[in-house]
């Protein structure tokens, strides 16, 4: 595995080389810093843990800034780890890794924090279709969710029953993106479709062999 | 404030052609590369520009013509690859932007006034 961190920029579309206009988010990945290495001597398992944007001193704790001052960084803002990152990819504290982890036109993975979608009801949460018809006598049961369980025995609702609630904000993997341009030199990466979160979140690109 | 990057990818990854100015109303010839199999050939499209959308390189432009009877709309990108050339045939007289009238009108109504240069 290889991987950067990075940030949503915005989306566009640009045109491929057969005329294809192709949507596509445009992503600043790095550069990210190698603040860690994890050894299965030390820890029992191997991992490497990159830094990624920025962050003021005066925002940054004690604790932290002896964690970046051990990698000879400045305090950032986010810190991921990345599981048995390929060997000849090895790095050591303080490295400095770019764009040209990955190539063009090969298929990545990305992760985000998706969306928060607020308080929704199981229609738009869990894709049910409601109850009944609109007409014919009924009202006000169009999105509802229906029974619940049945009456005496159990007499209880099951755990992890389907019902409305808080949506949006998971952990979300969107697999095989295709990198469409990188442009090192301004650290962006061009995937095409979309990634999960808002503009300015942050997405950590992984590519499994 | 920080630079703005999609602008940036846009104004990069995407070759800008220099097409002569056009507007509502004008008539245009938009010469167009079509791909068939392994051959190329440039078809030529002409008619009336009935509106202009968008801006920077996602703008379109819609092409109109009455095709035997049949009113044919082309709506294209103005960056897209296919356009080899645009030639701008007569400048027209209207009052609008978007001259989205002139499709219930037939005939000699459906007429746009030339501007005299």
């Amino acid at each position: 595995m290889s991987g950067l961190i990075g940030k949503k920029i915005g989306m566009t579309s640009i045109y491929d080389a057969s005329g294809k206009n192709l949507p596509c988010t445009v992503i600043e990945a790095g550069p990210c810093v190698v603040t860690q290495v994890r050894t299965i001597e030390k820890d029992g398992y191997e991992a490497i843990q990159l830094s990624f944007d920025e962050k003021k001193e005066k925002h940054t704790t004690a604790a932290l800034k002896g964690h970046f001052a051990k990698a000879n960084t400045t305090p950032k803002k986010m810190v991921a780890e990345f599981t048995r990152f390929e060997a000849d990819h090895r790095k050591n504290y303080g490295d400095i890794l770019k764009t040209d982890v990955f190539i063009e036109g090969e298929y990545i993975d990305v992760v985000g924090i998706s969306k928060g979608k607020g308080f929704q009801g199981v229609v738009r949460r869990h894709n049910f279709q409601g109850v009944g018809e609109k007409t014919h006598g009924q009202h006000n049961r169009l999105r509802a969710p229906g029974s619940v369980g049945a009456s005496s025995y159990p007499s209880r609702v099951f755990k992890g029953l389907r019902m409305a609630g808080r949506m949006g904000t998971d952990r979300i993997k969107i697999i095989n993106l295709q990198v469409l341009k990188i442009i090192p030199e301004k650290n962006i990466i061009i995937v095409k479709g979309s990634v999960p979160g808002h503009k300015g979140s942050y997405l950590i690109l992984e590519r499994w062999k | 404030m920080k630079e703005d990057f999609v602008k940036f990818v846009e104004n990069t990854v995407i070759v800008k052609k220099d097409f002569p100015k056009f507007k509502a109303g004008d008539t245009v010839t938009v010469h167009y590369k079509i791909i068939e199999g392994s051959k190329e050939r440039i078809q030529q499209y002409q008619g009336v520009v009935i509106q202009l959308s968008g801006a920077g390189v996602n703008q379109t432009f819609t092409v109109r013509k009455i095709s035997g009877n049949i009113g044919v709309e082309r709506i294209l990108p103005l960056s897209s690859p296919f356009i080899e050339k645009i030639e701008v045939n007569k400048r027209g007289v209207v009052r609008r932007a978007k001259i989205f009238y002139i499709r219930e009108l037939r005939g000699k109504k459906a007429r746009i006034k030339e501007k005299r240069v």
